[in-house]
């Protein structure tokens, strides 16, 4: 390491953020050449079983997307990078007022199921490290898997029918409807919250376990016992704090997981998010959209590495300086 | 044998004064009446949606759509043209100029009263070089449209056909404002029709609320409507079962018997004029022969298909597009049924026995598709025949296989009129011919009926012409499939169109709270 140019987490961040603008750039390059890979196009996708080729060729006329490739590359990247996002080909609506109701849903989604899955998660991973072997880990360790294991539409269509069918307690469909109360949506989404909420937990859970299970060898935990501090405090407040990088690694991609990821908890309740409208637009091959979805959840998963390895940092500064 | 005792009458009386009680209201359901809400969970939607009348479909916009325009003419649950927009019309005498007198008092949700223009440019929309509709085969028939004074519009067709009232109830023509230049304005939403569009989240809902001055007095009964997009099927039925909507389409037909057990949950099933077909190009060897096409159309097991495909809900057919909720459905045809003897006899006469086929199938095509295609691999293989079947993918299936792939599945939602589904899937050099299938006496006989403005003749033509398509034709067409949609008990309706699945598509005009 050279000598340091200004405080050397900002200089991190700083860098980091540039190399995640470049990715940000190839993966713009990427998406859209994938979809313009796929058969077919927007024309003949929208027209379907009517798309003759006249109407097919009046379509992509009207769309510009008779122009070479790398033009309509450039002349998107030059609206995005003007703030413009374009208009979505399918319906001609702006793809910034089609994407910002959507988004508004998936991150209350995504943080309604982190702000309960988290805190569970990581309390449950602490006590199944604290009684490891005993009947509380096997019995957390088998439901959090099973939980895993079964594909979350088998989990949502679960708890909608005892929850919803069967005892009538929670709404089926979770479209809050135009403009509806936080309460609205908080009953609403608790369906789809519960059901991500069993499906990240188990990951969670058994990182925090591992990493602090690991930790318990170390000579400064036995020199705690020894000083007589009681086994949860032990775990709290000597065990945890050196554990926690990688349990906030796992946080991290499971938080952003829960925004890029949930498309099929969305189909089955009914839930207007971003996966739903991304799907629709490789199907229907509305690069616009696509391009635009495929940089919200990219950048996602950027910012949230990115903060992942900032409170890494914070919790154990000795990261900064890689041997 | 009836012998009356003390328990015997007690069970009568109450039975009859339970009947008494429920029945009045029975009666009362039947009863349109004003106001409510209805919610409908409605599949085919998507988040590329979008309200212009020249990319539709099918899905939630279209029902949405009918609810806030009109057509000049709709087409009732007798699968008659009867008049909406349009208050008369007028053919000449070669059925090839035709004048529609609109309505008085029918106006925009502006206020603005309709006007020829509007019409006119309402079909504008899908004529001419740079339309994307999907209806402009339809029109090209059509030579001019004109208006003639204020209330009146006349088209004029290349040839005389008796039948084109039918055709300006397709859903693509709604009427709707025109611009100053003559150009559609279908992005402003307005119509003619019961409700305004509130809210258009294209993939997720559409609010529609009711018109005070909606010229119809006997229509439009809800206060709201909503329609929801609800894509999973499961989902769909999950949303009825728990009352979050009232109305559904497209249950799932293999758990459909359990819906029907839940009180209060019920199906609504009309025969309309949808079909599958199995479109086998006619000149491509070896299905140039006409007697391999007999032989294929005798090796598939239609009962089969209906029973385990569609689960009963649907009728055998005939190897014709025209179904029985066709005007001039010819019911006395011979029926081509699964006979694997007949099979072989004719691939005999084709000197092609042992013939191998390559069937290119797809969920894409219909719901059962693959399914479908296997049970015929599996009932052909007892005339001798080796059904190759060949998955593709979904995606983009209309695009690269069907009319490129000589042998594959398709499904069409028909058309009111036999001259229309004919011309269009039928006729030599029709766009969507997907059987490549020339057939010289049938292509005069359409040209001769479509002008002909005698009932009888006509009769006696399309008669001759469903035979024709169903023993030399190149389409199998093994069942009609039914529309079923799902209902509860807090809605009611009259007799169901069969047009379309939801009343004709016109259930948010026409249903009222039970």
């Amino acid at each position: 390491m050279s000598a340091a140019q200004g405080h050397p987490l900002r200089r991190m961040i700083l860098r980091r953020l540039l190399i995640g603008l470049f990715t940000l750039f190839v993966i713009s390059v990427l998406v859209f050449l994938a979809v313009s890979l796929l058969p077919g196009d927007i024309a003949q996708q929208v027209l379907g079983q009517a798309a003759t080729p006249e109407t097919v060729a009046a379509f992509r006329r009207e769309l510009g997307l008779d122009e070479p490739l790398i033009q309509r590359y450039i002349s998107w990247i030059g609206g995005v990078l003007t703030g413009d996002f374009g208009r979505s080909l399918a319906n001609g609506r702006p793809v910034a007022e089609l994407l910002a109701g959507r988004l508004g849903n998936t991150m209350f989604l995504a943080t309604y199921a982190a702000v309960i899955a988290v805190p569970f998660a990581v309390l449950i991973g602490l006590l199944a490290a604290l009684w490891r072997g005993g009947w509380f880990d096997r019995t957390a360790n088998v439901l959090t898997l099973t939980a895993i294991s079964f594909p979350e539409f088998f989990i949502a269509y679960i708890l909608m029918y005892w929850l919803s069918v069967r005892l009538g307690l929670f709404p089926s469909i979770a479209d809050p409807g135009a403009s509806p109360s936080l309460g609205d949506m908080i009953t609403r989404a608790f369906l789809p919250a519960l059901t991500l909420v069993l499906v990240v937990t188990a990951h969670m859970m058994r990182m925090t376990r591992a990493a602090v299970v690991n930790v318990l060898g170390a000579p400064y935990i036995a020199m705690a016992r020894l000083k007589g501090a009681s086994p949860w405090r032990v775990i709290t407040w000597h065990a945890l704090p050196n554990a926690l990088a990688p349990i906030i690694n796992v946080i991290a991609l499971n938080v952003a997981w829960l925004i890029a990821g949930v498309v099929i908890v969305e189909v089955v309740f009914v839930y207007p998010g971003l996966g739903q409208l991304m799907v629709d637009s490789v199907t229907n091959r509305d690069i616009p959209v696509v391009q635009a979805c495929a940089l919200i959840f990219a950048a996602v998963y950027i910012l949230l590495n990115l903060l992942a390895d900032v409170l890494a940092i914070a919790t154990n500064p000795r990261l900064l300086h890689p041997r | 044998m009836l012998s009356m005792t003390r328990r015997g009458l007690l069970a009568t009386s109450a039975a009859a004064a339970a009947g008494a009680l429920i029945l009045p209201h029975g009666v009362r359901a039947q009863e349109p009446k004003r106001g409510g809400t209805m919610r409908i969970g409605h599949g085919l939607g998507a988040t590329s949606d979008s309200i212009d009348p020249a990319t539709f479909s099918a899905g939630p916009a279209i029902t949405g759509m009918l609810a806030v325009c009109n057509n000049l003419v709709e087409i009732d649950a007798a699968n008659q043209a009867v008049p909406e927009l349009a208050e008369s019309w007028e053919p000449d005498a070669e059925a090839r100029v035709w004048t529609f007198r609109l309505r008085d008092g029918a106006t925009f949700s502006d206020g603005r009263r309709l006007t020829p223009q509007d019409v006119i440019a309402s079909f504008n929309h899908h004529r001419g070089e740079d339309t994307i509709s999907a209806a402009k085969a339809s029109l090209e028939q059509v030579v001019d449209i004109r208006a003639d004074g204020d209330n009146a519009v006349v088209f004029e067709l290349a040839a005389g056909n008796a039948d084109f009232p039918y055709m300006t109830s397709d859903y693509h023509f709604i009427i709707m404002p025109a611009n100053e230049d003559g150009s559609l304005n279908w992005q402003s939403g307005l119509g003619t029709g019961g409700y305004v569009l509130e809210n258009f989240e294209p993939g997720v809902r559409i609010s529609l609320k009711r018109r005070d001055d909606y010229w119809k007095p006997d229509r439009a009964w809800f206060d709201d409507v909503q329609i929801l997009t609800i894509n999973d099927p499961t989902a769909r039925q999950n949303a009825l079962m728990t009352g979050e909507v009232d109305v559904i389409n497209g249950p799932d037909l293999s758990t459909v018997h359990l819906l029907q057990r839940r009180p209060g949950l019920s199906i609504v099933e009309t025969t309309g004029t949808a079909h599958y077909t199995l479109p086998m190009f006619c000149d491509v060897a070896p299905f140039n022969d006409v007697n391999v096409r007999l032989a294929l159309k005798h090796a598939i097991n239609r009962e089969e298909f209906l029973e385990k495909v569609l689960r009963g809900f649907g009728q055998v057919a005939n190897d014709s597009p025209i179904t029985p909720a066709n005007p001039y459905y010819a019911a006395d045809l011979p029926q081509n049924t699964y006979d694997p003897d007949k099979a072989r006899h004719y691939l005999k006469q084709a000197g092609m026995e042992g013939l191998q086929v390559e069937l290119s199938t797809s969920e894409a095509a219909f719901t059962g598709a693959v399914d479908a295609a296997q049970l015929f691999q599996q009932s052909a293989k007892a005339a001798g025949i080796d059904i190759a079947v060949r998955r593709e993918p979904e995606d983009g299936y209309w695009s690269n296989v069907w009319l490129k792939k000589p042998f594959c599945m398709g499904y069409w939602n028909g058309r009111p009129t036999e001259d229309d589904m004919f011309s269009l899937v039928y006729a030599q050099g029709a766009e969507w011919n997907e059987s490549h299938w020339d057939n010289e006496r049938f292509n005069e006989l359409l040209l001769r009926a479509r002008a002909e403005l005698n009932q009888d003749l006509r009769r006696e033509m399309y008669r001759e012409m469903q035979e024709l398509v169903s023993q030399d034709g190149g389409t199998i067409i093994p069942v009609f499939p039914n529309y079923v949609d799902a209902q509860n008990d807090k809605v009611a309706h009259g007799d169901v169109a069969g047009n379309r699945f939801l009343d004709g598509w016109k259930i948010v005009e026409r249903w009222w709270a039970a």
